[in-house]
């Protein structure tokens, strides 16, 4: 999972909508416009904002484009889809991050969300995309989860880590006679699907915690319009005390499953991840590792269990693991 | 009944959409159905267990693909990431044609995962018939564009939505999927009458038909699909099977969904309006009878 600052590209600041669309040039103007209308958080009562991000009241930049009705003004007509769109959106990250808004409570998420997604709005044409620069926007801007961020770092990781287990790619994986023929100098990807990471909190059992009580699907895509759903019954689990753990984000039959793992373990997938071969891997994994433990039989064991759960596979030709 | 090339000349009869609280249902009680519509986007995936239910569906029905973020009207150039997924799955589902809406939804590769209303220009009308077209050479399939439900009118369009609609089916050579429920719901909101949308569109070229519930509010109607058909709409459709013949119908319902047999027992409904006007297909469909 590459953690790399969550940056949001210049863009150019709309202009007005043009009075006639006669070109795309003329059309991707205006959509500019209307799009920033949409984008820009909505006010506390669910408005657009008053004022535009060039200091003209929205009122009169919506006026440019849009026609009022004998029942709404303009402005009203847009906010019935600016309503539209941040309820929506935002309905879609409290369902894929139900662990962060349990930890940091539903008013900082919808905080910390909206700032997140009027920053980064989504690139993807799909909403299984939408959250995937949550994590590094929370560990980037600490103020909207403290001081519970590094609980909510882990967190959300684990939770992008569902998503990408959920519907993540898997390859044809390989078997115990490939690993044998190969020898130590095979190179062994794991599964695009496989999430692995380091955490400072049990977020895998504060996560099992939380399905207990609330067992709602994920949603799916819909061209309807919703209204955005309320708190959900029932009391929060205790929050987690910090400890440090290494757990697999994985599936089996199409179903979600954490698996704890030694820290040399996770060591030994991080490398082969990296690209390293077995034995450099294991090289590198158990460097300073208690000699008194018989390595090489735990070792062993890691991979048998690991190829049995299907997480080995050939490193594919250009190199996407 | 005639042969419709925009919906590859399949005879489909009612449907109903694909929801993920009816998956046990349908994959352990096998319920007969005609065909099923997918949200295209929802398995537009590398794996994993949506996939896994798409196949076990298509081992039982017939399914046809619907899009929600193609975008036709966007000033952005198709999404070539997009339009790859997009084509292995319809290889997958060989759905027989694929749908999308008439609208734009992203620019400058931000999304806003909504329906936005376009304005109805004769040059917006050229740049989304190319689109549609592009997109239709891509796929190899045939395309229905549909109408949606909206909530503004916009001071540069030059023509009505369904003058634009015809416009931009007319130059792309597509099909349309006739949204009753939408047309009724704009019809509401922007003050028109939505029998003389029915019937100014090309209905030689409507290859299916969506119906669903919406919801009323005080000023304006929103398309919310968490109800039956209302009276008005069934009214609306049945005038649309009269003009088109019988064509292809779906009811969708994506919010409060009841058990399946209920929704499945509203999409039915249908039916009584399907088998009445079967008879006068062949002349409806014609493109003469429309011209005439």
């Amino acid at each position: 999972m590459a953690k790399r600052p969550v940056k949001a590209p210049r863009r150019a600041r709309p202009k007005l909508s043009p009075p006639r669309i006669g070109s795309v040039r003329e059309l991707r103007q205006f959509q500019r416009v209307m799009a920033e209308a949409l984008f820009r958080p909505l006010t506390a009562g669910d408005g657009l904002q008053p004022t535009w991000s060039d200091g003209r009241t929205t009122r009169s930049v919506v006026e440019e484009f849009v026609k009022p009705n004998d029942r709404l003004t303009a402005m009203e007509r847009v906010e019935i889809y600016a309503r539209s769109y941040w309820f929506r959106v935002l309905d879609c990250l409290y369902d894929d991050y139900p662990g962060v808004h349990s930890i940091i409570g539903v008013k900082c998420f919808m905080k910390l969300t909206t700032a997140f997604l009027a920053e980064c709005p989504s690139e993807s044409f799909t909403l299984r995309n939408l959250g995937s620069r949550l994590p590094q926007f929370i560990t980037d801007n600490p103020a909207f989860t403290a001081p519970r961020t590094a609980l909510a770092v882990d967190m959300a990781w684990f939770e992008w880590a569902q998503v990408v287990a959920f519907d993540g790619m898997a390859l044809p994986p390989i078997t115990e006679d490939e690993i044998l023929d190969a020898g130590p100098a095979l190179k062994v990807a794991l599964q695009p699907y496989l999430g692995i990471m380091q955490c400072s909190y049990p977020v895998d059992e504060f996560a099992l915690a939380l399905k207990k009580r609330d067992s709602a699907l994920r949603g799916e895509s819909s061209n309807a319009v919703s209204a955005l759903k309320g708190k959900r019954a029932g009391a929060r689990p205790r929050l987690p005390r910090r400890e440090a753990i290494c757990v697999a984000v994985h599936r089996q039959q199409n179903m979600l499953f954490f698996k704890r793992l030694e820290p040399e373990a996770y060591a030994i997938l991080t490398a082969l991840r990296a690209g390293r071969t077995l034995s450099a891997a294991c090289v590198a994994a158990l460097r300073n590792a208690n000699p008194a433990i018989d390595w090489a039989a735990r070792v062993r064991e890691w991979f048998q269990a690991w190829q049995s759960l299907g997480w080995l596979c050939r490193r594919p030709a250009r190199g996407r693991s | 009944m005639p042969a419709n090339p925009f919906n590859n000349h399949t005879e489909y009869g009612i449907g109903i959409g694909l929801r993920v609280p009816h998956y046990r249902h349908i994959l352990e009680k096998k319920p007969v159905v005609d065909w099923f519509e997918i949200i295209s986007e929802n398995f537009m995936v590398d794996g994993g267990r949506p996939l896994e239910i798409l196949d076990k569906i298509l081992e039982q029905y017939r399914v046809v693909q619907h899009g929600v973020s193609m975008y036709f009207g966007s000033a952005d150039k198709p999404d070539r990431e997009h339009l790859k997924r997009l084509k292995t799955l319809t290889r997958r589902t060989q759905t027989p044609w694929l749908s999308d809406h008439l609208c734009w939804g992203s620019v400058d590769g931000r999304y806003t995962h909504d329906l936005l209303p376009m304005p109805y220009t004769f040059a917006v009308a050229r740049h989304t018939a190319a689109k549609i077209r592009e997109v239709r050479d891509f796929l190899e399939i045939p395309i229905c564009v549909e109408n949606v439900s909206s909530y503004t009118e916009f001071h540069q369009s030059e023509m009505t939505e369904w003058e634009f609609l015809s416009e931009v089916v007319e130059k792309a050579d597509c099909g349309i999927l006739l949204d009753v429920n939408n047309i009724y719901v704009s019809s509401k909101n922007h003050s028109f009458d939505p029998y003389d949308y029915v019937t100014g569109v090309p209905h030689h070229r409507v290859g299916q038909v969506h119906i669903a519930g919406h919801t009323k509010y005080k000023k304006y109607i929103l398309d919310t699909h968490d109800h039956p058909v209302l009276d008005p709409v069934w009214k609306l459709y049945e005038r649309a099977i009269q003009l088109c013949g019988h064509t292809a119908t779906l009811l969708e319902w994506d919010d409060r969904i009841p058990t399946f047999d209920e929704v499945h027992n509203e999409a039915l409904k249908a039916t009584k309006f399907l088998g009445e006007t079967s008879g006068k297909s062949a002349a409806a469909r014609a493109p003469e009878a429309v011209a005439a």
